[in-house]
C-alpha cells in the first residue's frame, strides 16, 4: 500500500516518548513505592508490603477523612457548579441585550491561575479586614460577617463558593455550545402545541444536552478528585485538618519526607481516576464510532 | 399587546440579573485593581473608593522584592518553550494516529488520550527526574510541561485532523512529496486554527500552574511567577497593596492572550460538548 509510506510511524514517537517518561513511568514506579517505607531519613528503602494502605484503610485514620473530603469536595463542587451553570447558560442564550460581553466576563476567571484565585479571595474572606465583611459592615448587617475561612462551620461553603465563582462561567461556556447545537424548529413546534419553559426544558433541551452534561460530569469529577491549588491557597487543609484532600495531604507527606506513603495516597488517587477514564473511554470510542 | 409587554418585562428582569452577575465577577478584580495603588494603611481597608494618590510605585516595589523578573522570564520560557514542543509533536502524533487507523494506533490514541484524567505522581515523578539528571532544572521542567500537554492537544488536533481532506495527502504523494514535507509544507498550515488553539491553551495551562514547580523546583532563582507571588504572599501577608500589584501582574498576561485569541480559547475549552 502507498499510505504506510506517507504516513510515517515516527510521527507519533516523541510524544509518545514524552507522555510515557514523564507521566505513565512516575504512576507505576509510584505504586511500586507504594509497597515500601521510602523515606528522607534513611537511604535504604525497605519492602513493606501493604502496610502504607492498612495505615491509610485503618478505621479512625486521618487519611481516611482526606479521602471523604475529597469525594465530598467532588460531588458537591460540581453540584453547585453545574446546576447554576444550566441556568445561567439559558440565560445567556436568549438573546438579551450584551449576552455577548456577559458570557466573555463571566468566563473570564476560569482562564486565571487558581492561584491568583485563592489570593484574592483570602483577602476579601478575612475576617477583620476583608472586602466582604468591610461590605457587609457598611450595610449594617454585622451579624452576617463570620470568619469565612476559618469558623469550622463557614469553612467548607466558603471554599465552595470561591470555587463557583471561579468555575460557572466554564461549565456555562460548555453549555452554551451544547445549547447552539440544538435546532431552532423543534421549539418553535413545541411553542405551537403550547409548552411552557419547564416542559421545554425536561423534554428538548436536557435531552439534546446529553453531551455537554456529560463532558461537563467528566471535568467536573477529574478536577474535584485532583483538587489542590485552591484549597492550597485557601486554608491549606485548614483549621486543623478539616479541609485537607488527597493532593493536599500528599503534599504534606513529601515536605515530610514519608514519600512512601505519599506515593501509597497517590496510587489511591490513580484507581478513582481510572474508574473515571473507563466512562471517559466508553464515551469516546461511540463517537469515534459514529465519526 | 400586552403579550408583547410581558416579554419585555422578562427580558429586562434578564439584563438586570445578567447585569449583577457579572457585576459579582468584576467586583473583586475592581477591588483588586483600585487597591494595588493604595498605600498600606489605606490598602488595609480593602474598600472601593479611589485611592488617595496613585502610588505606581507599589509595582516597583513589587517586581524588586519579589524578584518578579526573573520570575516573569522564567514562566515566559517555561510557557513558550512547552507549548512549542509539545504543538510540534502533538500535531505529528495526531496527524498519523488519525490518518491510519489501526488497531496499533487505535490503542495508542486511547492510551494517550487516558493522560486527560489520570492524575501526576509528583513524588515518583521527583525520581525520574533524579535518575535523568533533570531535577531542579529549566529542561527538566519544560519537557515534563510539554508531556503533560500531549493527551490534550493530541485530543483536540486528532479530531481537526479528520476535517482535513486525504486527497491532499494522495496528490502530495503524487508529486512526489515525502512524508517530512507533506506534514510539514500541507498539512500543518491547514491546522492552523486547532494549532492556535492548542497553543494558547497549553501557554496558558503552563503559566497558571503551580503544583509542578512546588515539586520539581527548590532554587527561587529558577521559579515561575505563580510560586514567586505565594512566597511573596507569605511574607508580606498585611501589605495587601504589594500583593494586589503582585496579582495584577500575574493576571495581565493571562488577560491579553484572553483579548486577543478569546475565539480560540473558547472553542479549544468546549470540544466535545456537542458531538456524541
Amino acid at each position: 500500500m502507498k499510505k504506510t509510506k506517507i504516513y510515517s510511524k515516527y510521527f507519533v514517537l516523541p510524544g509518545l516518548v514524552l507522555y510515557i517518561v514523564f507521566f505513565v513511568v512516575p504512576s507505576f514506579i509510584g505504586i511500586y513505592f507504594s509497597f515500601t517505607d521510602w523515606n528522607r531519613y534513611s537511604s535504604e528503602v525497605k519492602f513493606v508490603g501493604l502496610e502504607n494502605y492498612r495505615a491509610i484503610f485503618a478505621s479512625g485514620s486521618n487519611y481516611l477523612s482526606y479521602v471523604r473530603n475529597t469525594l465530598n469536595f467532588t460531588i458537591i463542587s460540581n453540584i453547585v457548579k453545574i446546576i447554576p451553570a444550566l441556568f445561567l447558560a439559558l440565560l445567556l442564550s436568549s438573546n438579551i441585550r450584551g449576552q455577548n460581553v456577559h458570557r466573555a466576563i463571566l468566563f473570564f476567571p476560569a482562564l486565571l491561575p487558581y492561584l491568583v484565585i485563592g489570593l484574592i479571595f483570602r483577602s476579601m474572606l478575612h475576617p477583620q479586614t476583608g472586602f466582604v465583611n468591610n461590605m457587609l459592615r457598611t450595610l449594617g448587617l454585622d451579624f452576617m460577617a463570620k470568619r469565612w475561612l476559618i469558623d469550622p462551620k463557614w469553612v467548607w461553603p466558603s471554599i465552595y463558593a470561591v470555587d463557583a465563582w471561579r468555575g460557572i462561567g466554564y461549565v456555562m461556556t460548555i453549555f452554551i455550545a451544547g445549547l447552539s447545537s440544538i435546532p431552532r424548529h423543534y421549539y418553535e413546534v413545541a411553542d405551537i402545541d403550547g409548552a411552557n419553559f419547564f416542559q421545554k426544558l425536561i423534554h428538548i433541551t436536557l435531552p439534546m444536552l446529553k453531551p455537554a452534561i456529560t463532558i461537563n460530569l467528566i471535568f467536573g469529577i477529574t478536577y474535584g478528585l485532583k483538587v489542590f491549588d485552591i484549597i492550597f491557597v485557601l486554608t491549606n487543609g485548614g483549621p486543623g485538618r478539616m479541609t485537607e484532600v488527597i493532593n493536599t495531604a500528599i503534599f504534606k507527606e513529601f515536605a515530610l519526607g514519608t514519600y512512601g506513603m505519599g506515593t501509597a495516597l497517590s496510587t489511591l488517587l490513580f484507581v478513582f481516576m481510572v474508574v473515571v477514564s473507563v466512562l471517559l473511554l466508553k464515551i469516546m470510542s461511540k463517537r469515534e464510532l459514529e465519526l | 399587546m400586552s403579550h408583547s409587554r410581558r416579554k419585555f418585562k422578562i427580558s429586562f428582569v434578564k439584563q438586570i440579573i445578567a447585569c449583577i452577575l457579572s457585576l459579582m465577577v468584576i467586583l473583586p478584580f475592581v477591588m483588586v485593581f483600585l487597591n494595588s495603588f493604595k498605600s498600606e494603611s489605606e490598602a488595609a481597608f480593602m474598600n472601593l473608593s479611589l485611592p488617595k494618590s496613585f502610588k505606581w510605585e507599589n509595582y516597583l516595589i513589587a517586581i524588586e522584592r519579589g524578584k518578579l523578573i526573573t520570575s516573569f522570564f522564567n514562566s515566559m520560557i517555561y510557557s513558550i518553550a512547552a507549548t512549542f514542543i509539545s504543538t510540534i509533536v502533538n500535531s505529528m502524533a495526531a496527524f498519523v494516529l488519525s490518518r491510519e487507523k489501526s488497531k496499533l494506533n487505535h490503542f495508542l490514541y486511547f492510551f494517550i488520550v487516558l493522560g486527560l484524567v489520570l492524575p501526576t505522581n509528583y513524588i515518583a515523578l521527583i525520581k525520574v527526574m533524579q535518575a535523568l539528571h533533570l531535577l531542579n532544572t529549566r529542561l527538566g521542567v519544560i519537557l515534563f510541561y510539554a508531556a503533560m500537554h500531549v493527551p490534550f492537544g493530541t485530543f483536540i488536533l486528532y479530531g481537526f485532523v479528520g476535517t482535513i481532506p486525504r486527497e491532499l495527502d494522495e496528490a502530495a504523494l503524487i508529486d512526489g512529496a515525502n512524508a517530512w514535507n507533506l506534514f510539514f509544507k500541507i498539512v500543518f498550515p491547514l491546522l492552523r486554527p486547532a494549532v492556535v488553539t492548542v497553543a494558547l491553551l497549553t501557554f496558558l495551562g503552563v503559566w497558571n500552574d503551580f503544583m509542578t514547580p512546588l515539586y520539581l523546583l527548590n532554587r527561587a532563582s529558577q521559579w515561575p511567577m505563580t510560586l514567586a507571588v505565594y512566597n511573596f504572599f507569605g511574607q508580606y501577608q498585611a501589605e495587601w497593596n504589594l500583593i494586589f500589584a503582585d496579582v495584577v501582574l500575574t493576571c495581565l498576561p493571562v488577560f491579553i492572550v484572553y483579548l486577543f485569541g478569546q475565539k480560540h480559547v473558547v472553542s479549544g475549552m468546549t470540544t466535545g460538548a456537542i458531538k456524541g
